[in-house]
Formats: C-alpha cells, structure tokens, sequence
C-alpha cells in the first residue's frame, strides 16, 4: 500500500513538473532522467536503512521517518544527499549506492510520510465555513488560527488520506494519532485533571488541559493516574454532518498540507 | 586551602602506578574506580557507604562536565581524585573536586570511517600501571600516560574498512590489555586480543568463529564463517585465581537471515572462558543457538561464589539479551540454573543443559513475526550489577516486542549486512524495569518500573542503593532491598551509560553521563 502511495506522489509530482515545463525547455528524450522507483528504493531501504529505522521505517534504534517532514532535509535532492553521505555520527553513508539506487531510496523515504494528493468530492470553501461554524478552532489550530489543545491540522492533508479523515471525522475514538494520549490525574485533594499528555517519564507528567493550561505532576503526589487510551475529547459527527457537509469539510482539510 | 587540595590531587596521580596488584585488590580502595566494573568481577558495587537510604535525598550536583559531543556512553576510571573518561577517539583527565579538565588527547577519525550498526561512541578507558589504555573507533588500542595524555604506543587491531570497529572499555589484567571488536552487523569475523601493556605488541587472538578443520567450525555451511559475525564488543570479566578471562560473543551474520548458515554457528551468542596467558578456549556455553534476532551474548559477566545444593561453587551469572537470566559453574561451564526474566516468546524454556527449546514460527519471516524481545533484547550492554550484601543482581530490563523480517543478504566488505529488520511496538506498548533477581537462581525479588525501556546501566552501593538512569534523562536511586525510589534528578539528556561512584576529599560522590554532560553528585553537607 505504501509502495502504492509513494509511487502515485512521483506521478503527481512529475505531472506536475511536465504542465510546467515549457516545449523550449524539453531535452531530448535520451537526456531524461530516468524516474525514480521507490518500489525499487523500498528493497535498498529493507537492505540497508531497517537496521536503525525499522522495516517500514517507522523507526527503532534511529528515528521514524513516517513523517511529512523530516528533521534535516527540505526536498529528495537533498535527501539523496544525505543517504549518500550520512549524517555522522549516527548514521554512515552509502557510499556504495549508484546514482539511480539513491534517487529511488530517497523517493521511497520522502513517500513514507505524506499521502497522495486525492481527487476528493467535496467543496473546501464549503469546508472552511463548516470548520468554522462546528468550533473545530476550539481544539485545533491551522497555520496559527486556533487552540493548541488538539492536534494541529495545518498539513493534515499531507499526513492522512481522505478515508483516513472520514473515519477520524466519524468516529474519532477508531483513528487515534500515535502519540496522542488522553490522561486523568487526580490529585490528593481530589481534584481530577483531564488533559492531554505532553510529556512523561518515570517519575513525572506534565499536561495541558482543554484551556491551554499547564500541569506539572509528580506521580507520587497523585492520588490516581488514568491513561485513557482510546478516549478522544473529539465528538463523533457521524450524526451531525451529512455526507455531503463530511465531504466537504474532508476536501478543506484534505487541503492543508502545510507550508512547503 | 583549596589550591592546595587540588595541587595535592594533582601531584598524587601523577606519582600513581596502578600495580595490577591494586586492581586486583580493589575492595582496599574503595575510593577509587579502577576498572570498567570496579573490580575484575564485574559487579559494578561500590563498598561505599556514606549516600545511604536515609540521606540520600540529599544528594546535590557537585559538578558536570561537559562533552565537545553528544551520546556519551562512558564508565570512567578514577584514580586517587583523577577522573579520566573518554569518547569516541578521545580521553581527557578531569580534576575530581571541580569536573575542570587536566589534560585531553585525541586521534583524528578518518573521513572514510562509517560506524556500520551503532553510534560514534566509546564507553571507557582500562589503566595498569603508568598507563590509560584507549580503545579507537579506526581501530587502534591507544596507551596514554596517565600524568599528561602522551602516547606511550599505539597498535592496529583491526581494519575498519571491512566494517570492524571498537568501542568497548578495554580489559587491563597481568600482563596483558584485552580488547573486543564491533562489526556484528557488518559481516566480519569476531575476535578477541590481548597486547603487552608495556610494549603494545600482540600477545594472542581468539577468533570467535572457528576456521575449518577448528573445533565449531562444523555449526557453519561453506563459507558462511567468514562473515559469521561474533561481534566482542562489549567488556569482560576475569578471575585471577582460575586465571580466566570471561567474554560475551555477539550475533552471527546475517542478523535476522539464518538460511545461508545452518547449525549452531559457534561461538556466536556465547560466553567463553578464555586462558589469560595464551588465549585458548577453555570452555563455552551458548545461549542462543542459531540467533535470527539479534541477541548478542555481549554482557559483562558477574563472577560470585554461592551455595548450590549445599556445594560453594565458582560461578558466572548472565542476564542474556535473550530475555533469559543463567547462571553457570564459571570453572567447567556447566549450566545450573536458567529462567527468564523478562517477557519472551521465543522459548518454551531451557533443557536440562541450558540449550533453548524454540517455539516454531518465532523466527524473523517475510511478512513479520511478532517476538518478544525485540532485537535490542530484554538487556543489551549497559551493565547489570552484582551486590554481594543482598545477593542480587540487578538487571535493567526492557520490556519490548517487534515483529521481525527477514530479507536476502547480499555481502559486500564495509557494508551493512542484516538480513532484514524488525518494526517495534508503539511506546505505549513497551516498558521498563530494574529488576532485582536471586543471584544463584534467577528468581525475582522485585522490580522497579520504567515509563520506557532503559539504555542505563546499574550501579549498587553498600549504603544500601541502586543506582540507574532512565531514556527521559532521570537519574534515580532506589532502596537496594526493596526497589523503592528514593531520589530523582532530571539531568536534561537520555541517559546510555553506567553509573560509577568514588571519593573526594573523603566523601562519596556518584556520576552519570547524560548524553553530553558527566554529573557528579554528593551529599549536601
């Protein structure tokens, strides 16, 4: 599926590329680069790169690179750079891939994080008046606009696909990100806190409840401490939207794929 | 006062020799951290007493020194209020009483040098003598004079262009300066050396996989052995009475495919027992027959003496990367007694003679196989503890599982050479723990839990303490019976090495590298 996704991109992004590119500028046929292949990159990648950043390269002993942006490279040029040369001390160069081995690992990497631009049904103008009349700004926030309680949605469109975005908007308990975590912590007086974890160790949790506020615990001085997994504050709005109202607020927000 | 003290200091390490004598005998300078582990047995307790349960609360940042990088891994060494740590191809000497450097030495890493599998890093140095023994990441075990830093010798253990490297502390013991290689995930053939101390001339090497017409080279096919892996990459114990040295094997080649090497693949995965004088094989015993996870046997060994069945033997206690705890009659090898210690999925248990019987279809596969321990394994380097006043051995233990893949291998010198891969469960799925294990059996006591698998060692105390770090940068101490915490410091850096304590002016003071700052804690007085 992946592999399915990586290589719709290229065609998305060398379409692109061809609609602007005037005839003047068109090389000879024999003078075009051959397109990368992430299908072929995804074996370098399982060969060489799986060791640190797991088969699927949602990390391990190196970081995930599922991402939509990646910490040290703007674009695949620069990240073919990168494999190429490493990023000491951690990790080594391939020196010993050709030209067309990094190009197609470095497609398939750049793919690993972001979807397909889809050809979704729904107005996005539509969307944005919905976004707005629901009070998803209340939790969200898109490029600075909102409350910073909830996942920032400015390149949600880059992130998930549109039956990813139906599903959350339907039932947001069955889609839940990876590394958002609902908690309750009580403290000895009683006093229960819901929040959003921001941070956790041993011994501590700091938290951020549905007003922006702060929270510092050390969990000894809490009475109870919940994990809630599998709880969202988010509200189903399966009942609320009609199809074609989720349709367009999916095609607004399929539309947020950040800044580049 | 305080100049003086420090010009004191000074002038004490620079008169010190540390006779292998003194090493040998380290529990009568208790001060002092004379080897990777403390002492030749690779307990990692220190007879210190004065941070105790009841005041350790009051323990404070006596100083920290920075690191010119980050990911420091180091267990240092401290002779008579000299701390000397090292990083990767580095040493410094650092003033005891204020963290200020004395000296630092460095050797240029090649620009063609390419860690294969891990990080640049160097987790400590070994001294004997007038000497401080560095092992280089391009390969070369380094003397240095301990009063200036100046090379005494420098010799070539290894080619890193084929993938070797060196990371490890070196082993100083009679007459001879042990070291390990790095490279289990680059094809290359495991070995241990030894080298004169004096003269930095080879003294043995001890190939981990045997060549043909060598015992154990039958447990391989065709020329799987010459890319059998068997990585040593990780520091040993000694007796000084039996006169051997303990070493863990690592994984073979390549790490999660077995198919091109049917058998047993000797002596990977492996504690052997090697005569110090000449480096022959005296006896092994294999954890992990056949490995596809990449469960290195690469553990400090802890050598003990306890009663089993009313006999006071020798032992030799691993806590495996396998997720298995053993204990073995560390003058025969024999197995005694075997149990895990952490969440596994692999085995059904151990026979009679220690060997694993494998669940089917726990092997990596092409679609994935969800296995409990992931490849870093329940315990990887970072050293266990031995504390002779409670008979435990504390062990931090991660608590993680990965589906593993297998995939084709193709060899090529100085290239990664894995075989496949794993894909780790979400860190909401995975934890830690210090657990608190019988010595002579495995048998749990209690068990501290970590908000995440832990890459810190663990240092006890005779003030009754265990002392561990946390990914999250916590350093903590627990009561060494009981497992309750009882002191936290935040340092601000994941915590991957081991802890070591020493004294200062007469008083305790503990340290930990977090990431790029050593810490050194005391009572507040």
């Amino acid at each position: 599926m992946r592999i399915f996704s990586a290589t719709v991109l290229f065609v998305v992004f060398c379409s692109v590329l061809a609609r602007g590119a005037s005839p003047q500028q068109a090389s000879p046929p024999q003078a075009v680069p051959a397109k990368p292949d992430p299908a072929s990159g995804k074996l370098i990648f399982e060969r060489h790169c799986s060791l640190c950043h797991g088969i699927d390269g949602g990390g391990g002993r190196g970081p995930s690179l599922r991402r939509p942006k990646l910490s040290h490279v703007a674009d695949e040029q620069s990240l073919k750079g990168l494999i190429e040369n490493g990023y000491p001390p951690e990790m080594p160069p391939a020196w010993f891939l050709t030209e067309e081995e990094l190009k197609n690992t470095a497609a398939y990497v750049f793919g690993l994080g972001s979807v397909p631009q889809e050809k979704i049904a729904g107005d996005p103008a539509q969307g944005r008046q919905l976004y707005a009349r629901n009070g998803c700004s209340s939790c969200h926030r898109i490029e600075g606009q909102g409350s910073s309680f909830a996942p920032d949605l400015s390149d949600v469109g880059a992130r998930r696909g549109a039956a990813h975005l139906r599903e959350t908007l339907r039932n947001p308990a069955k889609t839940m990100p990876e590394d958002f975590l609902l908690v309750e912590a009580v403290t000895t007086s009683g006093q229960a806190i819901r929040g959003i974890r921001l941070n956790e160790d041993t011994f501590t949790i700091q938290l951020k409840d549905s007003q922006s506020r702060f929270y510092s615990f050390r969990k000894s001085e809490l009475r109870d401490l919940k994990k809630l997994r599998g709880e969202t504050p988010m509200p189903a709005y399966a009942s609320v939207l009609s199809e074609t109202e989720l349709d367009d607020l999916i095609a607004f927000l399929a539309s947020q794929r950040g800044k580049p | 006062m305080k100049p003086f003290a420090l010009f004191f200091f000074f002038c004490s390490a620079t008169v010190a020799q540390v006779s292998y004598e003194r090493i040998v005998n380290a529990d009568k300078e208790p001060g002092n951290w004379l080897t990777y582990s403390r002492d030749l047995q690779g307990h990692r307790f220190s007879p210190l007493a004065e941070i105790n349960s009841q005041n350790v609360s009051r323990l404070k940042v006596k100083w920290a020194f920075q690191f010119p990088q980050q990911t420091n891994e180091v267990s240092p060494i401290v002779i008579d209020g000299i701390v000397y740590v090292t990083g990767p191809n580095a040493a410094a000497a650092l003033d005891g009483r204020t963290g200020r450097s004395l000296w630092t030495w460095s050797r240029p890493l090649p620009s063609d040098y390419r860690s294969i599998g891990f990080g640049h890093t160097n987790r400590g140095p070994a001294v004997l003598d007038d000497k401080l023994f560095v092992a280089t990441l391009d390969g070369y075990l380094v003397a240095l004079d301990l009063k200036n830093g100046a090379e005494h010798w420098s010799s070539k253990v290894l080619d890193y262009k084929l993938g070797y490297s060196m990371t490890m502390a070196p082993l100083a013991i009679d007459g001879k300066v042990v070291v390990g290689v790095s490279g289990g995930e680059a094809g290359i053939r495991g070995f241990i050396d030894a080298y004169d101390p004096k003269t930095g001339a080879q003294s043995w090497r001890f190939w981990t996989i045997p060549a043909p017409g060598e015992p154990g080279n039958e447990t391989w096919s065709g020329d799987a052995w010459k890319t059998g892996g068997g990585a040593t990459w990780v520091t040993g114990s000694y007796d000084p009475e039996l006169k051997l040295i303990y070493w863990g094997v690592g994984n073979p080649g390549p790490d999660w495919n077995g198919d091109d090497r049917p058998g047993d693949n000797l002596y990977t995965c492996s504690l052997v027992a090697l005569d110090s004088a000449t480096g022959k094989l005296r006896w092994y015993f294999q954890f992990s027959p056949h490995d596809t996870h990449d469960w290195d046997a690469t553990h400090v060994p802890m050598l003990f003496d306890a009663q089993i069945d009313g006999k006071l033997r020798k032992l030799v206690a691993v806590a495996n990367r396998n997720a298995f705890y053993y204990v073995l009659d560390r003058v025969t090898g024999r197995f005694i007694a075997g149990k895990p210690y952490a969440k596994q999925t692999w085995a059904k248990g151990l026979d009679a003679k220690g060997r694993p019987i494998p669940i089917a279809g726990s092997d990596p596969a092409k679609e994935g196989n969800l296995v409990w321990p992931n490849a870093n394994g329940a315990t990887v380097w970072f050293s266990p503890s031995y504390d002779p006043q409670t008979d435990l051995v504390y062990v931090a233990t991660r608590e993680i599982g990965a589906r593993y893949f297998k995939r084709d291998t193709p060899y090529k010198p100085g290239v990664g050479f894995f075989g496949g891969g794993e894909d780790e469960l979400p860190p909401d799925d995975a934890w830690g723990a210090i657990k608190a294990l019988r010595a002579e059996s495995g048998e749990l006591r209690w068990e501290f839990k970590l908000h995440s698998p832990p890459w810190a060692g663990v240092l006890s105390t005779a003030g009754g303490l265990v002392f561990s770090g946390s990914d999250e940068g916590v350093f903590y101490a627990l009561d060494a019976r009981t497992g309750k915490p009882l002191w936290d410091f935040q340092t601000g850096g994941g915590i991957i090495a081991n802890p070591i304590s020493f004294s200062i002016e007469g008083h305790q003071v503990i340290a930990i590298a977090a990431d790029r700052v050593l810490y050194a804690f005391e009572l507040a007085r």
